[in-house]
């Protein structure tokens, strides 16, 4: 590491709205404004982020609650950055140092997903030839980890998620809902994120399972990880959220 | 992490018609970069361009070549034209929407492949002729069609022919007009599935040109958008096509079946 790069590290982060940033929290994200418009209908604008904002530290499991329209999925795309906000910070801890997600240009928003965040999304994109292992193998591949221990890591993961051994090897596009989620959680369960977020991890699963994914979660936040969910299963929510942020809708 | 490629203000007229306009993005090491747009939305100029198959009205490409690693980085317009083959022989690749403007037809699919070993150096007949073999079982080709003429060959076979073609002499960067376009969707499913396996083994990046959004949300990890020779959206594939800004994207978008 040069000199210059050091005294860059140890100089106190301020954001650009010149507030300092919690030492010990994960990701910080301060008034997030997000609207759509449709331009094809008119050019229709409607808000759905007005203002809102959320700190996690290690450990933390929030909740986000609210009515269905009332903005929970978009606030959880945007810390994805898969919507982009109009205005707002989203401030993540990315290899020891701050790196503000709204304003990340594509490819640090590339390596700030392959390390730093990962999401459970509740559909599974899945890949024409490609075996289920490989498909859930793949973003730990992309940290650099050797394919024999990765896809081993899977492998632990599809069976105390009782995937069934013999799908192990051939292509999720024939799956079940409930085989496909697994999947997509062996898929981010396998990394070590500092902060994972969660879209209905349980919703397609029978209880046995909804169980093994409640444990899977607790054990990420005794890592020190910080999760952001929506769960619509009461129970699953009470056995692992700390916080909740609640949204409000739209008049 | 530094590009492997700087494209900055990149224009192409034909007579009235704009059909590049300055055009700038930058592409870095391992990435697809897709462009999206309708036919005539000035795509394939541009690409062209880049490569300097036709001379561009202004602009700069830059190209940082990892071979040379402290080196200057190359200035594509200014450098000679030897310099340029050179460079399309040994660290570029073109990928046709044709396999058969790619292809040479009237030598077998093994001298396709051989071809290009021989002109990057390779002399040793035996291990050409090894070489080749592997790259035909790469991209799925039977190896005893080897010594066939490719004009014998089925389109997807032709076009994962090129492909190998491409890809034998190792390129750092390359570029694919339309890959894709007019296969059978079994076939296509193949060559896609085979063209991400090798970006990743073989760290390539690529510029992926195709109308096709299916595709891009395969294989492209960022999007441009153009429409009337002009960028109009960019960003990572799943933003661009996820969240929509430009009218011109939300209309491409909703056009599609299945995003």
């Amino acid at each position: 590491m040069s000199d210059q790069t050091y005294l860059l590290e140890r100089l106190p982060v301020f954001s650009p709205s010149h507030k300092p940033l919690p030492d010990e929290a994960l990701l910080c994200a301060r008034d997030l404004y997000k609207g759509f418009t449709l331009h094809n209908q008119g050019g229709i604008h409607f808000p759905v982020l007005e203002g809102v904002s959320l700190i996690v530290k290690p450990g933390d499991c929030v909740a986000l609650e609210g009515a269905s329209g009332s903005g929970k999925s978009t606030f959880m795309r945007s810390l994805y950055a898969n919507y982009r906000v109009d205005s707002g910070e989203i401030w993540i801890k990315h290899r020891g140092q701050w790196k503000d997600i709204a304003t990340a240009q594509a490819h640090e928003l590339i390596d700030i997903r392959c390390y730093s965040l990962g999401y459970v999304s509740q559909f599974l994109r899945v890949i024409p030839r490609v075996s289920a292992v490989d498909v859930a193998a793949e973003p730990l591949m992309d940290t650099g980890v050797e394919p024999t221990v990765a896809k081993d890591k899977v492998r632990s993961l599809f069976s105390r998620l009782n995937l069934p051994e013999r799908l192990w090897s051939i292509s999720p596009t024939t799956f079940s809902g409930g085989e496909k989620q697994r999947v997509n959680i062996a898929r981010a369960f396998a990394v070590n994120y500092p902060v994972l977020l969660l879209d209905e991890p349980t919703s397609a699963l029978d209880a046995d399972n909804r169980s093994v994914v409640v444990q899977l979660i607790k054990e990420k936040k005794q890592q020190g990880c910080a999760l952001i969910g929506i769960f619509h299963d009461q129970s699953v929510r009470k056995q692992v959220c700390n916080q909740s942020l609640t949204f409000a809708l739209h008049d | 992490m530094k590009p492997l490629l700087d494209v900055s203000n990149l224009s192409k007229t034909y007579g009235a018609v704009r059909a590049c306009d300055r055009i700038s993005f930058s592409l870095y090491p391992g990435q697809i970069l897709g462009i999206i747009g309708e036919s005539g939305s000035g795509k394939s100029t541009l690409l062209s361009a880049i490569a300097r198959q036709i001379p561009a009205d202004s602009g700069k490409v830059t190209y940082h070549s990892p071979k040379n690693g402290t080196g200057e980085p190359l200035d594509i317009f200014s450098i000679s034209e030897s310099e340029r083959r050179q460079l399309m022989r040994n660290e570029w690749g073109f990928v046709r929407q044709h396999a058969r403007d790619g292809l040479r037809m009237k030598v077998t699919a093994g001298a396709n492949i051989g071809e290009r070993l021989m002109d990057t150096g390779h002399r040793h007949y035996g291990n050409i002729r090894t070489e080749a073999k592997r790259w035909l079982e790469q991209v799925e080709i039977p190896t005893n069609r080897m010594d066939d003429l490719p004009g014998t060959f089925s389109g997807g076979m032709q076009q994962r022919l090129q492909l190998a073609r491409v890809l034998v002499t190792q390129p750092r960067l390359v570029l694919m007009d339309e890959p894709t376009g007019g296969l059978d969707v079994s076939v296509q499913a193949r060559l896609l599935d085979l063209m991400r396996q090798l970006v990743r083994s073989l760290n390539l990046s690529v510029i992926l040109v195709t109308h096709d959004i299916g595709v891009i949300r395969l294989l492209a990890h960022r999007l441009l958008v153009m429409n009337c020779g002009e960028v109009v959206e960019q960003g990572l594939t799943d933003q661009v096509l996820d969240d929509p800004h430009h009218s011109y994207t939300q209309s491409l978008i909703s056009a599609t079946l299945v995003p």
